[in-house]
């Protein structure tokens, strides 16, 4: 039986972590090779970076800190923000990161996830959703809309069919990041977790809400999440990973004991 | 030297970033000479049997693997696609491979009693194992690994498993036979015990 995955999200700009992240020894705060140091080795069992540098020109910097990133951790990263065309993923994935995380870009041209995922494998392609509940009517009989930019576009598109959509043309994987949830902490959108969730055949990521290690466990059983990414919840030091980890446990998820080892030579 | 097989696959940096940060000296190639004077060979990567054994055969490589690294007894470690090309053939593309373990390559089941089986596995699993050996010196039982894969290996010979896992099926997870050894999961993306087990096979003594 697979583990339930713990995502820890880190937003990026011009190189810097933008969140103000706070962590219990208040090492190194907004460096994110430092932070992907630390959760790595609390037990993180992925990383997610969102490069949201506003500027084309400043994007080189993300793909130093991809390559830094890969040098330093072990675990499977994925990289968005900004991907809009196969160069830009080859770049990204070249540079180190396992998985490429696309998200208004696959709605403006919905093509370039099977262009990716004929280049570099399904396993490579995230396919990033962001979802609102709007309230069912026809045409949008789940009731959610997909939304870009930020939540702040509505699309009039089904977040069901879209992500059924995604799927097919060639996702390995699906983020559901409720934006009427982000940076509430009041738990994830567990109703259309788990109507995607049981209507694709890849696995499926909670995203946006999380404020309290019951919220992991509502997404990973009511939620039927594969994943979930977790942000403020852990950035700034309520819950570390290695404490949620044991509240899930406790709680019947299966999760993955993070052991540590002396390897390297460092 | 490690030589990490070069036959035009994704991921084959994630490994060569694994060695370096252990400080085993490696390099990535796709030349017969020196893939038979290296010391070990790894064949990582992920992608599919097919487009993997193609590029194998347009590379010369495949009589370099089986008779040049495999019989001459070279250490050789397999990982992900690498472990399923060791086999006769797989379903997946209904590729014949390498024919260097008995065997063949099987794709998981889409559902288990009427629930579908989320198909490739894509996550965590814990891999038990089943007998012992030295590449898992120091790595618990029961540890988890990081899996991406539709297909898994099914050998002739029960007696090659080293290691096995659950995913719908018990399958095997890790094989061993003389200085072959490979696994299904992959040890650059599975945190510390992925890299002890690397560690553990650059330094095994056979």
């Amino acid at each position: 039986m697979l583990a339930k995955r713990i995502i820890p999200c880190l937003d990026v700009r011009n190189g810097l972590v933008t969140k103000g992240v706070k962590f219990a020894d208040n090492a190194d705060i907004g460096d994110p090779v430092a932070m992907a140091r630390y959760y790595y080795e609390q037990g993180a069992d992925e990383l997610v970076f969102y490069d949201i540098t506003a500027s084309n020109e400043r994007r080189g910097i993300m793909l130093e800190v991809v390559s830094r990133v890969a040098r330093e951790i072990f675990i499977p990263f994925s990289v968005g923000g900004g991907l809009r065309t196969l160069e830009d993923m080859r770049a990204v994935l070249l540079a180190g990161a396992e998985k490429v995380s696309i998200d208004s870009g696959a709605v403006r041209d919905p093509k370039i996830i099977t262009e990716g995922a004929r280049a570099f494998g399904s396993q490579c392609i995230v396919l990033s959703m962001q979802v609102r509940k709007t309230g069912a009517r026809p045409g949008l009989e789940s009731g959610y809309e997909v939304v870009i930019d930020g939540g702040r576009v509505f699309t009039g598109r089904d977040a069901l069919e879209w992500a059924y959509e995604g799927a097919r043309l060639g996702a390995g994987e699906l983020v559901i990041n409720s934006i009427d949830r982000d940076g509430t902490k009041a738990g994830y959108d567990l109703e259309i977790t788990r109507r995607i969730s049981e209507s694709v055949t890849i696995p499926v990521v909670a995203s946006g809400g999380a404020g309290a290690p019951e919220h992991l466990r509502d997404a990973f059983t009511r939620g039927a999440a594969d994943a979930a990414i977790v942000a403020s919840i852990v950035h700034y030091g309520e819950y570390p990973i290695p404490e949620l980890k044991r509240y899930l446990k406790g709680a019947g998820v299966e999760v993955r004991d993070a052991i540590r080892l002396e390897v390297g030579a460092r | 030297m490690i030589a990490i097989v070069d036959y035009r696959a994704g991921n084959l940096t994630s490994v060569k970033r694994a060695l370096e940060f252990l400080g085993h000296r490696c390099e990535i190639t796709d030349d017969a000479d020196k893939i038979r004077a290296a010391e070990r060979v790894i064949l990582p990567g992920v992608g599919a049997a097919g487009a993997t054994m193609e590029n194998l055969r347009a590379l010369g490589l495949v009589e370099v693997l089986r008779r040049d690294v495999a019989a001459a007894g070279k250490p050789f470690l397999g990982i992900c696609i690498g472990i399923q090309v060791l086999f006769e053939r797989s379903e997946e593309d209904r590729a014949d491979c390498l024919g260097i373990i008995a065997g063949h390559v099987t794709r998981y089941p889409g559902s288990i009693d009427g629930r579908t089986l989320k198909v490739p596995q894509i996550g965590w699993n814990r891999v038990r194992q089943t007998r012992a050996h030295p590449v898992f010196t120091g790595v618990p039982d029961n540890t988890h690994f990081y899996f991406v894969n539709s297909y898994y290996p099914v050998p002739a010979d029960p007696g090659v498993a080293i290691a096995e896992s659950g995913y719908g099926v018990q399958f095997v997870a890790a094989v061993a036979s003389g200085r072959v050894i490979a696994t299904q999961f992959h040890l650059e993306k599975s945190g510390a015990a992925g890299l002890k087990l690397l560690d553990n096979f650059c330094r095994l003594e056979f």
